[in-house]
């Protein structure tokens, strides 16, 4: 076993790894050049950096840029976004923190879209009051992504492992982070990297759904390592299903379509958004912040739910659709805005939007919880920092506002490297007995590896538990959720977790083992998978993206349910689930209303008096008592 | 992906290479058939995970996003470089006679297509090549903004305009996936030539606004392996899925390069005679 000394490992070499990296090796070289020596930085990354799955965000990056925007609307927005689950105190932090964020990527080189003046351009996005999302045409996340890594490469200090696999963490008997053990996927040789200080930034878990937007590479890796070490999974039931994905494969159509002026119609071409409480219809090529398709996404995809439970999706190759209706913007303008949708559109669905509809439907985006960080981005392990999708700074709560993860990323990607640093440069970080972990965990790996790609027993394929874990998060974690069949879930995750202990790779070779790999990310996903379910199961209530059906679960429920959940884990036993209070000491719990209702509420704009909609018919029926949750 | 009835059967004949048994036995990389089923939506990378999951757990190959733009799945397609995630099984079809029908499994092949590992990189596995040798490279151009920095500037952004990003931007939207080197004849015979992807990066700092670095990587490009190693194929540009058209960058190289030597000529005669 090869076994390297650093100061600071970065798990993950995506926007929020390289963001933490660069803080943290801007902070050694200041702290260096006092002292001696500069900080040393590992970054480990089972992919190259530029193929992480930051690369495929296309809508852009949210901060106050406008004169007439105001950091206390951007709270207020994603706070009520969120339902008013997220850390008030770590939401303020964010929002006074962004602009410089990204003006600090566009003195890197970021390419933005600019205004004829040279300034730069903002777009709207889904639930922002005002145009405050930053965007490099549609392929913000790419261009932020090979932004962060070529100005990674000017840093010395920063030694990257590419295609290197996590697989543990190192613990000290002091309960203190002292690295990490890795596996050398080129060779199969495992490595243990010393530090005391440790960031997560491994990412989302989206691909423990069937239908997802996400790269193959998103199976929740980082999460289920510091889940296994007893740090606990917050908010894990909140699962975003993004509106517009395309029927068949996933690929994400960015919600700046709809920023752009994009409707969203059903098969009778009527757009169908009104009636859930986003209406009244605003005009074609003129788009209303907060108003239709500008909604959040919880509601959106949860509209799109009602609209095919009343037959009025259409369908493509055998998928129920809605469709996106981009034709009045122009083929010059979507051109320049949106190059790639057209890209995808065409290549994916054979659909040219400049003059046809694009089918899309909801599919799993984005994870709003994860692994639990205090506003400092600390985890309650001493010397383990998270930051990005893989962490639960508590900046989302039940629901994310688009455009807010590309900044979370910057903001507390920064935010991890420079408290990692600081970390680093503490003296007296006093550990014994390490090197007697360090052999126990190195065993423990080797043994476990032994045994999976073990050739004198048969062989007993990992696919299909992954392809039952992926079908059962979706049919019992889906849009809509009920008690059975979460529990069903539950059962069935846990089921399969047994069944995993059986698994025995058909390939035995060292060099890219990927049929190893893949092995062990889906152990990965079935821990994450089992926190989701459970914490779903338990939040009986109905917030944000998390949707229950069942009688008295149909409705917010702030008297017992204001609370983030955590799931800890119980080695060879279930999960166990905990309540934890949540900061709102800046904005009281209120209403969260889009649409004239929105608009009515905030004194805005003059009540539209008009009829309600059946849907809302509904949804009053069911406060005055009556259920009819069932459906 | 599920056999469903309506699909049709494409033969993909992939390359292997596993080099812990052929260092062994040293043997060569050998060619391996597999029949798998596709419809108008199968992509290569989709067959390809079809056989891992399905025939062969054995078959490596490195890919994530499946829509083009991480870089990950390039392969040699029918001998041409190519991302397997945007390319579809459809567009391989074969014409077969009723007495060609695959008697053994009384199916007809509709499509086939040999898969290999990119051209021109050290195979490490099956599918996989040493990126390192690619990244090497990008890394060697000084690929980051290179720009004064004044107290000022640092609150707020720069001011660029459209016209003014429209000359570097297309040269920015390389995802890094190796395709035009393995195009590359030059790559091929001097792994050593910076190759067209490194060079559009170049010309992406180069030409932005905000970047004051060119004197930094002229010397670079300058160099015997930098632009001058160009033959101008152009096979670059044509198998580039993101329209970088790298084969531009190195033209405006080459005439950066060629007024870069002759400014330099000038002010060492004009040195001499002083």
């Amino acid at each position: 076993m090869q076994q390297h000394e650093f100061d600071i490992i970065v798990v993950g070499g995506g926007g929020a790894g390289l963001r933490a990296a660069i803080a943290a090796a801007e902070a050694g070289a200041k702290a260096g050049s006092n002292k001696a020596k500069p900080l040393n930085i590992a970054m480990l990354s089972k992919v190259y950096p530029m193929r992480s799955h930051t690369v495929a965000a296309e809508g852009g990056a949210a901060a106050v840029t406008r004169p007439d925007d105001t950091v206390e609307a951007h709270f207020d927005d994603t706070v009520a976004g969120g339902d008013w689950l997220a850390e008030q105190g770590v939401v303020d932090y964010f929002v006074r923190h962004a602009y410089q964020e990204l003006v600090q990527m566009e003195h890197w080189g970021c390419p933005w879209s600019r205004k004829p003046n040279g300034d730069v351009q903002v777009r709207r996005f889904g639930g922002m009051k005002t145009e405050r999302t930053w965007f490099a045409a549609d392929k913000t996340g790419f261009h932020m992504l090979h932004t962060l890594f070529q100005t990674s490469l000017k840093y010395p200090s920063i030694q990257r492992f590419d295609e290197y696999f996590v697989l543990d963490l190192l613990v000290s008997v002091q309960q203190q982070v002292q690295g990490v053990l890795a596996l050398e996927i080129s060779t199969g040789e495992l490595h243990m990297l010393y530090a005391n200080a440790v960031i997560m930034a491994t990412g989302g878990a989206g691909r423990v759904f069937r239908f997802n937007t996400n790269g193959g590479i998103v199976t929740g890796d980082g999460m289920a390592i510091a889940y296994r070490h007893g740090v606990p999974l917050r908010d894990m039931e909140f699962v975003q299903y993004h509106p517009t994905g395309l029927p068949g494969s996933g690929i994400l159509i960015t919600e700046a379509c709809r920023g752009e002026g994009g409707l969203l119609v059903n098969k009778d071409g009527y757009r169908y958004l009104q009636d859930y409480g986003l209406g009244p219809e605003t005009p074609l090529g003129k788009p209303e912040n907060k108003y239709m398709e500008l909604g959040p996404r919880d509601k959106l995809s949860q509209a799109f739910w009602h609209e095919q439970k009343a037959g009025r999706t259409g369908k493509h190759h055998g998928s129920d659709v809605v469709y996106l209706d981009l034709r009045h913007l122009g083929k010059a303008y979507l051109y320049e805005r949106l190059p790639f949708i057209c890209e995808l559109a065409k290549a994916y669905v054979d659909v040219d939007p400049v003059h046809e509809l694009i089918p899309i439907r909801p599919a799993v985006h984005y994870t709003m919880g994860g692994i639990e960080t205090d506003a400092h981005c600390e985890t309650t392990l001493k010397g383990l920092f998270a930051a990005g999708e893989c962490a639960s700074v508590g900046l989302h709560g039940a629901n994310r506002l688009g455009s807010n993860s590309l900044t979370e990323l910057l903001v507390f990607g920064r935010l991890a490297g420079e408290q990692a640093a600081a970390r680093a440069l503490q003296k007296g970080v006093k550990v014994t007995g390490l090197e007697q972990e360090s052999q126990k965990l190195h065993k423990k790996w080797q043994t476990k590896l032994h045994k999976l790609t073990d050739t004198s027993q048969e062989a007993r394929s990992w696919v299909p538990i992954k392809r039952e874990l992926v079908a059962t998060m979706e049919t019992g974690c889906g849009i809509y959720r009920d008690e059975q069949g979460l529990q069903q879930a539950l059962d069935s995750v846990r089921r399969l977790q047994a069944e995993f202990q059986h698994v025995r790779v058909g390939d035995n070779s060292k060099a890219y083992n990927t049929d190893l790999l893949h092995c062990l990310e889906l152990e990965f996903s079935l821990d994450v998978a089992e926190a989701i379910c459970l914490a779903a199961l338990e939040r009986r209530e109905s917030r944000g993206a998390h949707q229950r059906l069942d009688a008295d679960c149909t409705e917010r429920n702030d008297a017992e349910f204001l609370r983030h959940s955590q799931v800890f884990y119980v080695p060879g036993k279930a999960a166990k689930l905990k309540w934890q209070a949540v900061d709102t000491h800046i904005s009281a719990p209120g209403e969260r209303l889009y649409g004239s209702a929105g608009s009515a509420h905030a004194g805005a704009a003059a009540e539209v008096q008009r009829e309600p909609t059946e849907f809302e018919q509904k949804q009053r029926g069911k406060k005055e008592g009556s259920s009819d949750g069932g459906e | 992906m599920a056999a469903n009835k309506g699909m049709q059967q494409a033969l993909v004949r992939v390359k292997r290479y596993l080099p812990e048994e052929q260092q062994k036995t040293q043997s060569e990389p050998f060619w391996q058939e597999f029949t798998v089923p596709f419809d108008e939506s199968t992509s290569v990378l989709d067959a390809l995970n079809f056989i891992k999951e399905e025939l062969d757990p054995s078959l490596s190959f490195r890919w994530s996003c499946r829509m083009a733009i991480c870089g990950s799945c390039g392969f040699m397609l029918n001998g041409i470089p190519k991302l397997g995630c945007k390319e579809f099984l459809r567009n391989y079809s074969v014409r077969t006679s009723p007495a060609q029908k695959n008697t053994a499994t009384n199916t007809s092949i509709t499509a086939s297509l040999t898969v290999e590992p990119l051209a021109h990189f050290t195979v490490e596995r099956d599918l996989i090549v040493n990126m390192d040798e690619f990244l090497i490279h990008l890394e060697a151009v000084k690929p980051y903004l290179i720009a004064e920095t004044s107290t000022q500037k640092q609150l707020q952004p720069s001011l660029q305009t459209p016209a003014q990003l429209a000359k570097y931007k297309q040269f920015a939207n390389c995802i890094n996936c190796g395709l035009c080197y393995s195009a590359c004849p030059q790559f091929c015979l001097n792994p050593e030539f910076l190759g067209p992807a490194a060079i559009a990066l170049a010309q992406r700092y180069n030409l932005d606004s905000r970047d004051t670095g060119k004197a930094v990587r002229m010397p670079m490009l300058n160099s015997h392996n930098g632009v001058w190693s160009c033959t101008f194929v152009g096979f670059c540009s044509d198998v580039c899925p993101k329209q970088v058209d790298p084969a531009a960058a190195v033209n405006q190289g080459k005439v950066e390069s060629a007024k870069s030597m002759l400014i330099q000529m000038f002010k060492g005669s004009t040195a001499h005679e002083l």
